[in-house]
């Protein structure tokens, strides 16, 4: 494998540098020669969510020499059961500030650049270019592509992770030696086909496993040893604990990098995603009930129906009481058990799976039916406070 | 024939949670086809209205991408093991249609 750093001449261990790396040292395969290649090296981690986290801390504690993070989000409860590079005591800060900090703890050696910014098709090459290695640790598709086709313009190696439940994938997606993240799905899925909040959530665990992989992975690219992942895809299923790998190929008509390229600059990713207009459009669509109406309602004893189509294990973190468990899957084999002369409430987690629902049932005949604005989150704040946000 | 088909998280939810299906076929389309016969709701996460498959979803022989094999027409032989690879991505809000 080609080295992406030459031996550096510039720069040096110090007397600390030399006692913090001296297991690297001890080893044949990073040496002394290995320390200062990480040393000279810039790697850029988009996110500092999951993934992010320990691709970050271990970069840091190896001895990149520059680390740019990338992120605009700030810290809250349900990131501290995965993102490790944030504490409790980070909740409502930025997430770039908790990282700069632990980044300099473990390691005040490395320099580290900050971007509170979303990374987007107008920052994307002037951000990149800067470093040699990109590892993207947001997993979400907009800035997958962003980050692919942004590192194929430049020639840069993106170093890639993805997790789903107890699933994992990862890879080296570097067009100058192999395939890119298009030359294996040339398209992301439509939002349509994208499995429901209910079918995600996340092992904790398994982000750190895949992150790490990523941080390996951005090590030996620039240490130029053993064997990358450029051209296999590592699939990793945390539950049976199997990892297995699978043959990518750079696909002469991939859009991207192929031999007659259709994308020559970047693009609008959201757009291309499918995303821009869906997350208003399907909500507003239906007719909605605030928290506080279907309170009222209740305490005025006018009768209604209140249905919950979140899934069971949802239902047991907390419900409304009164509420009838039909989970949006089961909701168009269940709908005789409806009465279409009744006023129903739909209700989810937050609206958006109730307004399907809604939409669903209305097209089936059912009038008298509206979405609760907000869906449980809501209710807790705006009706019964005692009962748990998730 | 039999052959095994590896089924992908995401999709478990089509396979009565099953991580395999075992399916009798001669080749990759005939697989598939009863594949989805079976669980009537892969199929359009599998393929598009017209009938092909679906560019976030590659379907592997072993370790070979079946588009670099014979595609759908990739023979199949007894205890073959056919892995249905789609896109993942886990840290995403924005694609989520229920947020
Ligand atoms: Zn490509």
């Amino acid at each position: 494998m080609a080295t992406l750093t030459a031996t550096p001449t510039t720069v040096q261990l110090s007397k600390d540098e030399i006692l913090r790396y001296s297991r690297h040292l001890i080893m044949p395969e990073v040496g002394m020669e290995g320390q200062l290649k990480l040393k000279a090296a810039k790697v850029l981690c988009v996110g500092t969510g999951g993934l992010g986290s320990p691709l970050a801390l271990y970069l840091a504690a190896a001895g990149i020499g520059k680390l740019g993070i990338v992120d605009f989000d700030v810290v809250d409860f349900t990131n501290l059961q995965r993102q490790v590079i944030h504490g409790t005591s980070d909740v409502g800060r930025p997430k770039l500030h908790s990282a700069r900090e632990t980044i300099q703890e473990i390691n005040p050696n490395v320099e580290v650049a900050t971007y509170e910014t979303r990374l987007t098709s107008e920052n994307a090459l002037d951000i990149i270019r800067e470093y040699d290695i990109v590892a993207d640790g947001t997993d979400n598709f907009p800035t997958r592509y962003l980050v692919n086709d942004a590192c194929v313009l430049l020639g840069k190696p993106n170093v890639y992770g993805s997790i789903f439940r107890f699933e994992g994938q990862a890879s080296v997606f570097y067009a100058k030696e192999g395939p890119c993240y298009r030359c294996l799905y040339p398209e992301p899925p439509p939002p349509g086909l994208v499995p429901s909040c209910a079918e995600g959530g996340v092992l904790g665990v398994l982000p750190g496993i895949i992150g790490c992989i990523q941080a390996l992975q951005t090590i030996k690219l620039v240490l130029g040893k053993g064997q990358t992942l450029v051209g296999r895809l590592l699939l990793f299923d945390a539950l049976n604990l199997k990892f297995r790998e699978l043959k990518l190929r750079k696909n002469p008509e991939c859009s991207i990098c192929g031999a007659d390229p259709t994308i020559t600059e970047l693009i609008d990713y959201e757009e291309f995603c499918g995303i821009r207009g869906e997350e208003h459009v399907t909500p507003s669509k239906v007719p909605e009930i605030t928290p506080l109406e279907v309170k009222k309602m209740e305490d005025e004893q006018r009768p209604f129906v209140l249905i919950d189509v979140r899934e069971p294990h949802e239902f047991q973190i907390c419900r409304i009481p009164g509420s009838k468990l039909i989970p949006l899957g089961e909701v168009p084999r269940r709908m005789h058990e409806l009465n279409s002369a009744d006023d129903i409430v739909v209700h989810c987690r937050s609206g958006m799976r109730s307004a399907q629902a809604v939409e669903f049932l209305m097209k089936s005949g059912f009038r008298k039916i509206h979405n609760l604005k907000g869906g449980i989150l809501a209710w807790s704040d705006e009706v019964d406070p005692s009962v748990p946000k998730y | 024939m039999p052959v095994r088909v590896i089924i992908p998280t995401p999709l478990r939810q089509y396979t009565g949670r099953k991580e395999f299906v075992e399916v009798e076929a001669k080749n990759v389309a005939e697989a598939l086809a009863n594949l989805t016969a079976q669980y009537g709701d892969l199929r359009r996460h599998l393929y598009t209205d017209d009938g092909k498959l679906r560019s976030f979803v590659n379907i592997y022989l072993g370790e070979e991408d079946i588009r670099y094999l014979q595609k759908d027409q990739t023979p199949l032989h007894d205890q073959d093991e056919l892995s249905i690879v789609p896109s993942i991505a886990g840290g995403t809000k924005l694609r989520c249609i229920c947020r």
